[in-house]
């Protein structure tokens, strides 16, 4: 379909195209009505490919002069559409940060943003999943000759929390595009490493694409292959098993056989255990019902940091809200949602992390789980 | 005596997800769902041998244009001991609902209009997509969802619809349009995904009702 420019010269042509509007219903975007031509003023006209070439002749036939305005509707159209889900795809240029992205991409995602900004950015191996798969964090450190403080960011503990993993990206790539301009993000990356942990539960991340999308737990096998998957995030040695938890393999809680069980648990819990001297801040980030959560799930006696802690998360949430009105509730787990045991952010803040916090991301569960695209962006945006 | 109890509290969010539900229910349609945009208050009272019920004012917001937002005063009621009485609810709403009048009869008319049943599946889809035609169907899924919700809510539940998987319409001889849901419910308390079947009348002017819902066994994952 093509859009032409037409500025008719006599009264004659304001008649022929009149006539042209009318016998082949053509689609006129200025004037609106047919009525309205007139000399000497502007006519875009919107005119059906196979009619394109009986316009043309007709319009040289009555001398009229003509402009192609747009020779081609459809592929306007398609650029201004958000991208179509292509796959397999080439990962970073291009890469799409508004969309969800299944397993194989994100890893092709990690290794293309490594290869970019070799000089920032080094891919650790963290372990293997239930299912083999390997787990990878991705370290983002500025160069310098003193050692310093890790922020430890893991994303994807759920399965079904898709928002999640798209966060981490989104947050590893504007640190990266903005981190020689922004001035905070530069100071940041000068006292501070960030380690970011994309998927945490691989295997239930990829069960979530393939099979059920409403998937929470890894997929660990129970009862003989009868009952698949441990919750993670109750799967902790933090007060684990206690309270808030089933025992029941069927059960969406459930805390698994022992605490650590799960290789996934195993490999984030001896890695954050080695370093935790220079951990200042764990993060780990959920959907849904913006909360900003503190310790404790397990005891509703608060932490012995508990002001700072709330103080820090209150700033935390003002600031998300300044940016679309989103509103996030700070508070213990224990007191806001339910009493819960096991958790990693319990756990890490056990051990002596002195801030750990679970972000529940949009939204209050409206959509729930299953957040459109189009809320990836402005929820990223936010909660950067 | 009521007390206050704190807005962020636990406790408070379960009854106000209630409140709501229940609320949608009764003023919802194919061109009207409501959601919970804030609470503003919350009050408990613990009667002996009756109950707890809960004082609330909630801001609700519809679900298609986030700006229109209705302010609400909510009493919530959980029975104490026999489970199988659910909670009583009773609101006043502080002004005008929107009138949806047109979009519900556009969306009768059409679905009237249809030569073959419809029939869809996973509403949204797993990115979230809702095709725009599949709007109302989704609404009125949200609509009688609160139904099942208000009729199975305890303090110890709080459930949200997460996905509709399967919607058939049926053909009646009379003016109401039937279709027939299996919907998942989220319970944010034990995180369990609980598959629901669900058989919603509703007219223009009738409103929604579900004649018939059953709750049906988890899919046991292979």
């Amino acid at each position: 379909d093509q859009v032409f420019h037409i500025v008719p010269e006599t009264f004659q042509q304001v008649q022929h195209l009149q006539h042209l509007c009318s016998t082949l219903l053509l689609d006129l975007w200025k004037p609106q009505l047919p009525e309205d031509i007139r000399t000497g003023e502007d006519l875009h006209i919107s005119i059906p490919a196979p009619l394109v070439q009986e316009m043309k002749d007709s319009l040289d036939h009555h001398m009229i002069s003509y402009k192609v305005l747009i020779p081609d509707l459809q592929k306007l159209v398609d650029e201004s559409m958000p991208k179509e889900r292509r796959s397999p795809r080439q990962v970073p240029e291009g890469y799409l940060y508004t969309q969800y992205h299944p397993m194989e991409e994100i890893y092709q995602w990690m290794t293309q943003i490594q290869k970019n900004n070799s000089e920032l950015v080094t891919q650790h191996y963290l372990g293997k999943t239930t299912e083999n798969q390997e787990m990878y964090y991705l370290q983002i450190s500025q160069p310098s000759d003193k050692t310093k403080k890790i922020i430890w960011m893991d994303c994807g503990i759920h399965a079904r929390e898709w928002i999640s993993p798209a966060f981490c990206q989104w947050f590893v790539k504007e640190i990266l595009q903005n981190y020689k301009s922004d001035p905070k993000i530069s100071r940041f990356l000068q006292n501070l490493d960030f380690y970011v942990l994309p998927v945490l539960n691989i295997d239930g991340y990829i069960y979530s694409w393939e099979k059920d999308r409403l998937w929470r737990k890894n997929r660990s096998p129970h009862i003989n292959g009868t009952c698949y998957g441990t919750d993670l995030n109750r799967n902790f040695n933090s007060s684990w098993g206690s309270v808030g938890v089933s025992y029941n393999c069927s059960s969406e809680i459930f805390c698994g056989s022992g605490p650590e069980s799960e290789p996934e648990t195993r490999a984030v819990a001896q890695f954050i255990e080695r370093k935790k001297n220079d951990i200042l801040c764990y993060l780990t980030i959920h959907s849904y019902g913006q909360y900003i959560l503190t310790p404790y799930g397990s005891t509703t006696k608060p932490p012995s940091n508990s002001e700072e802690l709330m103080h820090v998360a209150e700033k935390a949430a003002a600031a998300l809200m300044g940016k679309y009105g989103t509103s996030y509730k700070v508070g213990s787990t224990s007191l806001i949602l339910y009493s819960n045991s096991g958790s990693s952010r319990d756990w890490a803040h056990m051990i002596g992390i002195p801030f750990s916090y679970t972000f529940e991301l949009r939204d209050n569960g409206t959509h729930g789980f299953v957040l459109p695209v189009d809320q990836i962006q402005p929820t990223c945006e936010e909660t950067m | 005596a009521a007390m206050e109890v704190p807005l962020s509290h636990g406790l408070a969010s379960r009854a106000a997800a209630l409140a709501t539900g229940y609320l949608c229910y009764r003023r919802g349609s194919p061109g009207r769902g409501l959601a919970l945009r804030s609470l503003r208050r919350a009050r408990r009272q613990d009667i002996d041998d009756v109950g707890h019920k809960y004082y609330l004012e909630l801001e609700l917001e519809d679900v298609l244009d986030k700006d229109s937002t209705v302010n609400c005063t909510a009493e919530v009621l959980y029975h104490l001991g026999n489970k199988n009485i659910p909670p009583d609810v009773q609101f006043t709403l502080d002004g005008e609902l929107k009138n949806t009048d047109e979009a519900d009869n556009i969306f009768y008319n059409r679905i009237k209009s249809l030569e073959k049943e419809l029939v869809a599946e996973n509403i949204p889809d797993s990115h979230g997509n809702v095709p725009p035609e599949m709007e109302p169907i989704r609404l009125l899924a949200w609509v009688a969802s609160g139904y099942v919700i208000w009729q199975n809510s305890t303090e110890n539940t709080k459930f949200q619809l997460a996905q509709i998987k399967h919607v058939k319409q049926v053909k009646r001889s009379d003016e109401y349009l039937e279709f027939d849901y299996m919907i998942l419910l989220h319970d944010m308390v034990s995180q369990e995904i609980i598959p629901w079947q669900m058989t919603v009348l509703w007219h223009p002017q009738h409103g929604v009702q579900v004649t018939q819902d059953s709750r049906q066994p988890k899919h046991v994952s292979g």
